[in-house]
């Protein structure tokens, strides 16, 4: 532990943002970097607990004291190796997770300035890149075949760690490029996609097959493998099934996210395939990650304004009762792009769409009231009657993704990441994809 | 005759301790009387606050004496022996059968007349049994004297050697344990049995016959820890009577079992015969009188066998001469010391003397009158004499002896009898011939320190990267061991499923109450790391060089470059062989049993071949092979080589890669090693420097490390008092748990395990794991962090983890008992075990009790405390929340030993008080005054605590702001030491004696003593009760703490389950469980754990780090560096500004607990929580997988219940104080009490009234606060000797002038009062050369006066941290840890001055000049008195030195002051110098400023 008083001296400094009227001209990354001597002070604050709650948060159990200590005192290398050895793609984790671990950090409990995990880890990655301490390994075959369908995530994650145990993993994806919603959901300004190709053309190097635009059915895998996993995450999202749902203008929020990506990745669209909020008014519903990515794309578009509107109520700023430290804070989030312009609305139900000629114009929304559920539970919806009508030419369904069922699968077959257990994060499917690499080691072991 | 000794629980007759009062007195002249003995009589009568009573109130722990034989007695007894000196004679103690008596008798005759001589008689001794205890009278048994003439003239020269041989043979052919013989000599005789002094001599009435007569006598009293029929073990042996422990006993009686077959002298013929020297099954004094009896019976003189067995510290800081230095040096090859603490006085009919240990922390004072008698005893004032007879007054000093030869009619002194010692044979010269230093060789060869193969060797051997991190790193950086917080919540080895290095199923052992730790640091003077390697001759008791051929090692830690010396010293004629501790993998437990015994016999083999020394090596192990762990090739070497007698021809060296932690070096050198060479660490340090991880180069990184672990072991052996490491080696102070009890015996020499546990096949499949683990490891690949210290998710478990501390903060905060329930589920359902209590279960009732039926939760809250935590430690926010919480709920909180503010002993937060219930006393007796002794419920005297038992403690100065200072006393920004002992307890009777002064000071408060588990503690427990105290608090080696050092923190102590169940077993076989509440703590958390302590027989439940937890503490073990972050343990106001705890939460848990207890209850079908403590038929053992290491485990003896007596306190009131003469002062002073007005008083005064004016203090401080009465209100004049702990925490206004003198612990926790002490007027010694006070005097004050015109003893102003005090000479170790006031001493010191002295001034007068010898210089400066105010102020001292004590002394000086000013030494700490320097500046400032301003 290398200055056990600096996090009372030291501040927590972010290396914040570009300056809102910058970056949403463009798709490149929003997130600015902290020079190597301040990355290296911030990594100082690390009190290095007894128990550290970052650590024990953190769903790959990335051991941040130890990678923090490594920092501070200039050992890169130390300090990539160690975060390695929980976390295959911290370059991936460094910009887009939630960050569980600073939201448990003591020093959030105490000072609510926790110590920049996330960025931490992001530099270090980044600059084990930078100066080739990421090698091209070689490992030794041990003769076996897995078969890893879907190639986001969790897949990337089962696909890493099987490699390095001597399987000759094959990766089937239906898209055309390897990454999943990291690639296809994320948008750029958040995750630049050649972070992805970097990390992919590693794995390729150290004998990972990836095979693309291959849709394959659960009852129907490839042969000559001998296990599966099953990373296909949750291919389907929420529909809002009212009136005026066939409206044109009334899209899923990947749609838009998607083709975006896809459009910065060089490929062409025609006009009525385009979804383009440029010059449009875009009401965003649903108040979680997705939709703030929504506004954050529509805006880059050129939308001339974008509401987003939740059903639940607005949550507390700043610190919630009901989710003490060290839990998870349901506070309100507010991101990059909230901040690039919109409203923002909550305790709005959507009744329906309403259009002209086919075309979308706005939607009638009403407040809701939720009351105590008697039985305990989630507590009960009722409307209040306060119905009006939001104006809008764009609307985007960003209500999360149904959970997929699976038929019963065979003993060869695991399961992994969203396809297991439902949306979440990244950080979650990468540590499930961990787990499953493991499982599928034993069973082969043992077979 | 009652049979106790078999063992079914925890208790082992082998933990028993003693102590005692002891006395001689004898005639220089060797005139023989009555008198002398009626004397020595009524010496021991008046010592019976000394020795002990058991639970019957009437059976005393044994009583004694030695005479010479009473030959004109045996005659008028009709008994027709031949002239003085022609017969041998001594009582033996027999079976009360007749047969069996016969049978005796008839071996006895043989064994006699094969010697040639012939049993004449047997005489029947009267005894008067009507006067015994119950008990002592149980097991009574017949006492004969037997008489054996038919000795001739010429053989009168080795008639007492015969006598010996006779009884060594007979001892050894009678079987029957119930057969002693007492003594048997022609020229002493004893006469003891298990009695109080009181009844000595009404049971033996041969004593009080006029002609019964001698010109010496011994005799002692005991204070044993258990009162089990013990007949033989009364004192004196044949030889000595002993005050005191021999901490190294286990170490001594092994060697002494290895030197057997080197011992010849030749003049006992054929000593095969008379083996085992030591008797088995006695006591530590008994063992100790058997090696003396067998040196002196080999020719040794008295004097010289006593030097051998417990020599002085003859280090640089001792002042003796350079021969005697080399006598003790040569000696000291030949056997390690026997050490203390020890008064011990001895006589073999003809000289009779008295020495201490080299420690001298037992009290032996003499007195000379001018008739020629000598008396010496544990005090003074046990025999009334006019003062007017007393020639000279003295006492004992450390390491030092006195003899009387009552033939020549001569007083030999300690530096007389030495030289003569030293001279006999050319010492020096021997050693210079013949004794190698190590430092002193050079070797031109190149020694690498990297190690092939170094990232697997490292697995295999068990290293973890915190290991490096926290271990290593600041071994090699700062040469001292890191120091860590909040106690270990790790599963122990036994219940881990990790694979473990052998060492973590050991624990220390440590001190406490019956005898003191040491002090390494301050006390440096004492100890001794030296070793000697090499082979000793055939015949080290025949003077000669040859004996000293030896290599002699500063330290047993041997560097790479040293080994490879020592493996090529061929040339000097030293010769080496290195054995390989390694076992075929494949063949597991099968194969490790082999190559054990192929080591061993290859290491007999070596001894044969003449190898001076074996090295046992893990270094370079084949394929397909691992090695066994060092501790169990070294120990299972060691035993065999005892066993086949060749033990002391060789030494045994180890090369392990697994050494790394102090830890490690200490049981490898505990379990026989001489030397080890740690050659992975030494790889670890090497790539470190070499990688630049630290800025050291490799030499300072391997002195740095060297020097932490020497530290260590200085530290590990001082906590069981063991000075050198001599005796340290293979004396085995430590215990393990979990290995089972085949292995223990076969490998350790140890015959019980408390608990069971594994054997070779667990410990070859653990190494075995290592070693792939190994194997797996590339160059590159990272050591793991096995999470040890601070928690992983993927690391070893600890019980305080996210979950539990999450799920706790939010239940106590939100009072949400379905939230407890989960924090509950946490703690029962961890996922794998941790404590010994998770593999137990209770018996749940089949018809539970309606829960109304239970006791409510507000009276079983009443059933927790909260433990010891300093203000100081902890912040005053926290400190306060606690001690709100629990008087709330009825309960108890804990100042802890940094005293309390007392603005908080009246005030309140809404109604409820602020102050703590249970006030502790420590070591350190910080803001222990008699206003805070009598504002508390409870007093708790720590004895050890569960973190860093044995230890001291130290506060740094950046800690201590005003108001901690305040509350200790002391000045903001120095430093505040608490020494490892209680400078007033150095055995049990000390402790009684404590007892009795803090019942005197507060009548009204339990006093607890709280102890840590160890094997042995329950007999320590018993000693305890039997010492009248109220509550024992059994701490359990997982306690939390603000700062321990590492090894401390993991490896002393153990589980409080086995501790707890030893000590309710103890006290129950023991009938002393009733009359004592049972307290435990120790990481318990939840109601079932309550239940199941309760269970295994606790009545009170301590909580430490749980309360803090519910504060806020998020367990950031951080609390040694003041950067708490949630504002609990930091004194940073900025930190402490994030404290968000509150008194309710802590409400809310033992609320919740409280509740869970009662639903337990009423399911397992009980009304009270009183009902099922000690109930250990409830509990269930949980299943345990098979073939797992849990599943060795064997809890019968943990679950043992003694049937038929109390199994919990039954509720009786605190033990009292008998009458004492402060009833009667008290009673006198009423005036002065109620009103004011002034009183003076004149009492006579004996060595039995202790505590005198304690009482008086009480009653003022509780009605006056620490202000006290005006000066002078209260005046009493004291003519005699009074008993120990004169004048304890007299409070303000109390004047008392004593004319006489005093014992130990005078003016202890001094309180404001004044105390002036002469001698008595008609006395004609001068009283600046006499001792009229003795040990300990003005241990802790905080406040008063103390004039003595005379000399006191050592540790005078020990702990001082207010008061002022004049005396006219003074022992070793004056003003230790010294903190604040004024000790001028008129006259010379003794060694050690000023050791930890952080703060105070002392003068001293020097004027020969030779005082800066004396004084320990690490943290004061000497100066002569240059500046005005402080010779204003020295002279002001002596001017009252002389108002108060009529020192002539004194008036002389001030007579001349100019001339006498200019010999004084100032001793200044150099800490306080610059806080007065800083104050004094900013006084400047400030005036500069007002100046400025004006």
């Amino acid at each position: 532990m290398g200055n056990p008083k600096a996090f009372m001296s030291v501040p927590r400094i972010e290396a914040g943002y570009r300056a809102v009227e910058d970056r949403i001209r463009d798709f490149g990354e929003v997130e600015q970097t902290l020079n190597s001597r301040d990355r290296q002070l911030q990594a100082s604050r690390c009190m290095d607990c007894g128990v550290p709650f970052c650590h024990w948060a953190c769903p790959l159990g990335n051991k941040q004291p130890e990678w923090q200590d490594a920092l501070y005192k200039g050992e890169w290398e130390k300090a990539y190796k160690i975060l390695t050895l929980t976390n295959d793609f911290p370059e991936f984790t460094g910009r887009i997770c939630p960050a569980l671990c600073e939201k448990s950090c003591v020093l959030n409990l105490t000072l609510g300035e926790p110590v920049t995990c996330r960025e931490n880890e992001c530099s270090i990655i980044e600059r084990a890149f930078l100066e080739g301490y990421v090698p091209v390994n070689e490992y030794v075959r041990n003769g076996m075949k897995v078969a890893v369908i879907g190639a986001g995530p969790s897949g990337l994650s089962v696909a890493a760690q099987l490699n390095k145990m001597g399987y000759e993993v094959t990766v089937f994806d239906k898209n055309e490029a390897a990454g999943g919603l990291l690639r296809f959901g994320i948008p750029n300004f958040k995750l630049n996609k050649s972070v992805i190709d970097r990390r992919i053309k590693l794995m390729e190097a150290e004998g990972v097959k990836f095979l693309y635009g291959q849709t394959i059915e659960e009852d129907k895998l490839p042969e000559g493998f001998d296990a599966y996993a099953i990373c296909t995450g949750t291919p389907t999202a929420r529909d809002l099934k009212i009136e005026g749902r066939e409206l044109c203008g009334v899209y899923f929020a990947l749609e838009l996210l998607g083709q975006q990506n896809r459009v910065l990745a060089g490929q062409q669209f025609s006009d009525a395939e385009r979804v383009n909020a440029k010059g449009k008014k875009v009401l965003v519903i649903g108040g979680g990650d997705t939709g703030s990515d929504c506004i954050g794309t529509v805006i880059r578009q050129g939308a001339v304004s974008v509401c987003q509107i939740e059903i639940m109520p607005e949550p507390p700023e700043g610190y919630n009762p009901a989710t003490p430290w060290p839990m998870w804070p349901n506070i309100k989030r507010t991101s990059s792009s909230h901040h690039e312009g919109c409203t923002r609305r909550w305790l709005l139900n959507s009744n329906k769409f309403i259009g002209k000629d086919g075309k979308l114009t706005g939607v009638e929304v009403e407040g809701v009231i939720w009351e105590p559920n008697p039985q305990g539970g989630r507590p009960i919806m009722k409307l209040d009657g306060k119905k009006e009508v939001i104006e809008c030419d764009m609307a985007l369904l960003a209500m999360g993704f149904l959970k997929p069922e699976h038929k019963p699968l065979a003993d060869n077959v695991f399961l992994a990441g969203d396809a297991a257990s439902g949306a979440s994060l990244v950080v979650r499917a990468l540590a499930s994809g961990r787990k499953t690499a493991s499982e599928i080691d034993a069973y082969l072991k043992s077979r | 005759m009652k049979e106790y000794h078999q063992q079914q629980g925890l208790y082992s007759s082998s933990y028993e301790h003693d102590a005692c009062g002891i006395g001689m007195v004898a005639n220089i002249h060797g005139n023989k009387s009555h008198a002398l003995v009626e004397s020595a009589l009524t010496v021991l009568e008046n010592m019976r606050h000394r020795g002990a009573e058991g639970a019957d109130g009437k059976t005393g722990d044994g009583a004694g004496i030695l005479v010479q034989i009473p030959h004109e007695f045996i005659l008028l007894k009709g008994i027709p022996v031949p002239e003085k000196g022609h017969y041998g004679t001594g009582l033996v103690f027999m079976p009360k059968d007749e047969k069996k008596q016969n049978a005796i008798l008839t071996t006895m005759i043989e064994v006699v007349e094969a010697e040639g001589l012939s049993l004449m008689r047997v005489r029947d001794v009267p005894v008067n049994s009507e006067c015994l205890g119950e008990t002592a009278r149980e097991t009574e048994p017949a006492v004969k004297q037997i008489f054996i003439t038919g000795v001739n003239g010429d053989e009168l020269q080795g008639f007492e050697r015969k006598l010996y041989v006779i009884r060594k043979k007979i001892e050894n052919r009678i079987a029957d344990k119930d057969c002693y013989i007492v003594s048997l000599s022609s020229k002493s005789i004893v006469y003891k049995g298990m009695l109080t002094s009181m009844q000595l001599r009404t049971y033996y009435c041969d004593l009080t016959d006029d002609y019964f007569t001698s010109s010496l006598a011994l005799v002692h009293s005991r204070f044993s820890t258990n009162t089990f029929p013990a007949w033989p073990l009364a004192q004196p042996f044949r030889f000595l009577c002993h005050n005191g422990e021999i901490n190294t006993i286990r170490g001594n009686r092994n060697w002494m079992k290895a030197r057997e077959s080197v011992l010849n002298t030749g003049l006992l013929g054929n000593i095969s015969e008379l083996r085992p020297i030591i008797q088995p099954d006695m006591s530590d004094s008994a063992s100790l009188d058997n090696a003396l009896e067998f040196f002196v019976m080999s020719g040794l003189s008295l004097p010289h066998a006593m030097a051998l067995l417990v020599p002085e510290s003859f280090n640089d800081k001792n002042p003796i001469s350079e021969d005697l230095k080399a006598f003790y040096e040569y000696h000291s090859i030949l056997m390690e010391p026997w050490d203390g603490p020890a008064a011990l006085l001895f006589s073999d009919g003809r000289y009779i003397g008295g020495m201490l240990d080299r420690n001298g922390l037992r009290p032996a004072r003499y007195l000379i009158t001018s008739r020629g008698d000598m008396i010496v005893a544990s005090e003074v004032g046990v025999l009334d004499l006019d003062p007017a007879e007393i020639k000279q007054k003295g006492r004992l000093e450390p390491g030092k002896i006195l003899l009387v030869d009552t033939k020549e009619g001569k007083v030999f002194y300690d530096g007389e009898l030495k030289e003569q010692l030293a001279a006999e044979h050319p010492y020096k010269a021997w050693l210079a011939d013949n004794r190698i230093q190590l430092e002193n060789l050079k070797s031109g060869r190149k020694v690498e320190n990297s190690v092939d193969g170094y990232a697997g060797k490292l697995i295999s051997f068990g290293f973890a990267q915190e290991d490096i991190d926290k271990t290593l790193i600041p071994m090699a950086v700062n040469g001292s061991e890191p120091v860590a917080s909040m106690g270990n919540d790790t599963p122990l080895a036994v219940i881990s499923d990790r694979p473990q290095i052998f060492f973590n199923y050991f624990r220390q052992q440590f001190a406490q109450v019956t005898n003191p730790a040491i002090d390494p640091i301050r006390e440096e003077l004492v100890m001794s790391l030296t070793e000697y390697i090499g082979c000793v001759g055939n015949g080290i008791l025949t003077p000669d060089e040859s004996n000293c051929k030896m290599v002699r090692l500063p330290h047993p830690i041997l560097n790479n470059t040293q080994l490879d010396i020592l493996c090529n010293i061929r040339y000097k004629g030293f010769y080496t062989e290195k054995l390989s501790m390694s076992f075929e993998a494949a063949r597991g437990g099968e194969g490790l049993r082999d190559a054990l015994d192929d080591l061993c016999r290859q290491a007999a083999k070596s001894v044969d071949e003449g190898i001076n020394y074996i090295i046992l090596s893990d270094r370079n192990i084949d394929e397909g092979y691992a090695a066994i762990p060092s501790l169990l090739a070294v120990s299972a070497v060691h035993h065999y080589l005892i066993a086949a007698g060749k033990r002391v021809q060789t030494a045994l060296i180890v090369e392990s890669g697994e050494i790394r932690e102090v830890m490690h070096a200490a049981l490898l050198l505990g379990y026989g090693a001489s030397a080890i060479n740690p050659y992975m660490t030494f790889a670890v340090l090497d790539d470190l420097v070499k990688n630049h991880v630290i800025q050291e180069d490799y030499k300072t990184a391997e002195h740095n490390y060297i020097k932490a672990v020497c530290k260590g072991l200085y530290k590990i052996m001082s906590k069981m008092g063991i000075s050198t490491i001599r005796s340290y080696r293979g004396a085995k102070i430590f215990e393990s748990i979990g290995l089972g009890e085949s292995l223990l015996h076969t490998y350790f020499g140890t015959e019980v395990s408390t608990v069971g546990g594994i054997g070779l096949n667990e410990i070859a499949a653990d190494a075995v794991r290592l070693m792939e683990a190994g194997r797996k490891a590339t160059s590159d690949s990272l050591l793991p962090n096995t999470g040890l210290f601070a928690y992983r998710k993927d690391g070893i478990q600890h019980a305080w983890n996210p979950e539990t501390i999450a799920t706790l903060q939010i239940a106590t905060r939100t009072g949400d008992y379905k939230k407890y329930k989960e924090f509950v589920s946490y703690v029962d359902n961890k996922p794998k075990p941790a404590f010994l209590r998770d593999l137990l279960d209770f018996k749940l009732a089949e018809k539970p009790l309606p829960i109304e039926e239970v006791e409510p939760e507000e009276s079983i809250v009443k059933h927790f405390v909260s433990a010891a935590m300093s203000f100081g430690a902890i912040s005053i926010e926290a400190h306060e929340a606690i001690a709100l919480a629990m008087n709330r709920l009825g309960a108890r909180s804990n100042t802890g030993e940094g005293g309390e503010d007392n603005a908080r002993y009246h005030s309140s937060v809404d109604g409820v008080s602020l102050c703590s219930k249970t006030k502790q006393i420590a070591s350190g007796r910080f803001g222990v005054t008699a206003e805070y002794l009598v504002n508390a419920e409870e007093i708790q005297i720590k004895v050890a605590q569960g973190a860093k038992p044995g230890e001291g403690g130290q506060l740094p100065g950046f800690k201590v702001d005003k108001i901690i200072a305040k509350t200790r006393n002391s000045i903001p920004g120095i430093s505040l030491i608490s020494p490892p002992p209680h400078h007033d307890i150095y055995s049990i009777e000390d402790l009684s004696q404590l007892i009795f002064d803090l019942k005197n000071v507060n009548p009204k408060a339990a006093v607890s003593v709280k102890l840590v588990a160890e094997s042995g503690v329950g007999t320590v427990a018993a000693g305890v009760a039997k010492a009248n105290a109220d509550i024992i608090v059994i701490s359990g080696a997982e306690g939390g703490t603000g700062a321990s050092p590492v090894s401390s923190m993991r490896f002393a102590g153990i589980s409080p389950e086995i501790g707890l169940a030893e000590a309710q077993q103890t006290l129950a076989l023991n009938g002393l469980r009733g009359k004592v509440r049972l307290q435990t703590d120790g990481q318990i958390k939840d109601g079932r754990d309550v239940i199941l302590m309760a269970l295994l027989g606790a009545d009170e439940f301590g909580f430490g780090t749980l309360p803090l937890i519910v504060l806020g503490c998020v367990m950031m073990r951080k609390c040694n560096t003041n950067t708490c972050p949630v504002g609990i343990a930091t004194q940073d106001p900025e930190l402490r500004k994030r404290f968000r705890g509150k008194s309710d939460y802590i409400v809310n848990y033992f609320t919740f607990l409280a509740r869970e207890v009662r639903e337990y209850l009423a399911q397992m079908g009980f009304r009270k929580l009183d009902d099922i403590i000690g109930h250990t038929e409830l509990v269930e053992l949980k299943p345990t997988p098979a073939g797992s290491k849990l599943s060795t485990l064997d809890f019968h003896r943990l679950l043992h219940r003694e049937q038929g007596c109390a199994l919990h306190w039954d509720g009786r009131p605190y033990t009292a104080v008998g009458s004492v003469k402060d009833r009667e002062i008290i009673a006198a002073a009423a005036p002065a009490i109620e009103h004011g007005q002034e009183v003076n008083l004149n009492y006579e005064i004996h060595n039995t009234d202790r505590a005198c004016c304690t009482m008086l203090s009480g009653v003022i401080a509780d009605k006056y606060g620490a202000e006290g009465l005006s000066d002078s209100t209260i005046n009493i004049y004291f003519k005699g000797s009074a008993g120990q702990s004169f004048g304890a925490f007299l409070a303000k206004g109390v004047n008392i002038k004593l004319e006489g003198e005093t014992n130990d612990y005078f003016g202890k926790g001094l309180s404001g009062g004044r105390i002036s002490i002469l001698p008595p007027m008609r006395s004609t010694y001068v009283a600046e050369q006499n001792m009229i006070a003795g040990n300990t005097g003005l241990y802790g004050a905080t406040s008063g006066e103390m004039y003595v015109n005379g000399c006191v003893g050592e540790r005078f102003a020990v702990r001082n941290s207010g008061a002022i005090a004049v005396v006219e000479g003074a022992g070793d170790h004056c003003c230790e840890y010294m903190t604040g006031g004024r000790v001028v001493v008129l006259g010379t010191t003794g060694r050690n001055f000023a050791a930890g002295m952080s703060g105070g001034i002392a003068y001293v007068w020097d004027p020969a000049r030779k005082f800066d010898y004396f004084c320990n210089m690490d943290m004061v400066e000497l100066s002569l008195i240059e500046e005005s105010s402080y010779r204003k102020e020295l002279h002001e001292l002596i001017r009252k030195h002389w108002l108060y004590s009529g020192s002539k002394l004194a008036r002389t000086m001030l007579d001349d002051w100019n001339h006498y000013a200019s010999e004084f030494i100032q001793v200044i700490p150099i800490e306080y110098k610059r806080v007065l320097q800083e104050e004094q500046l900013r006084k400047l400032q400030e005036k500069l400023a007002e100046i400025k301003a004006e």
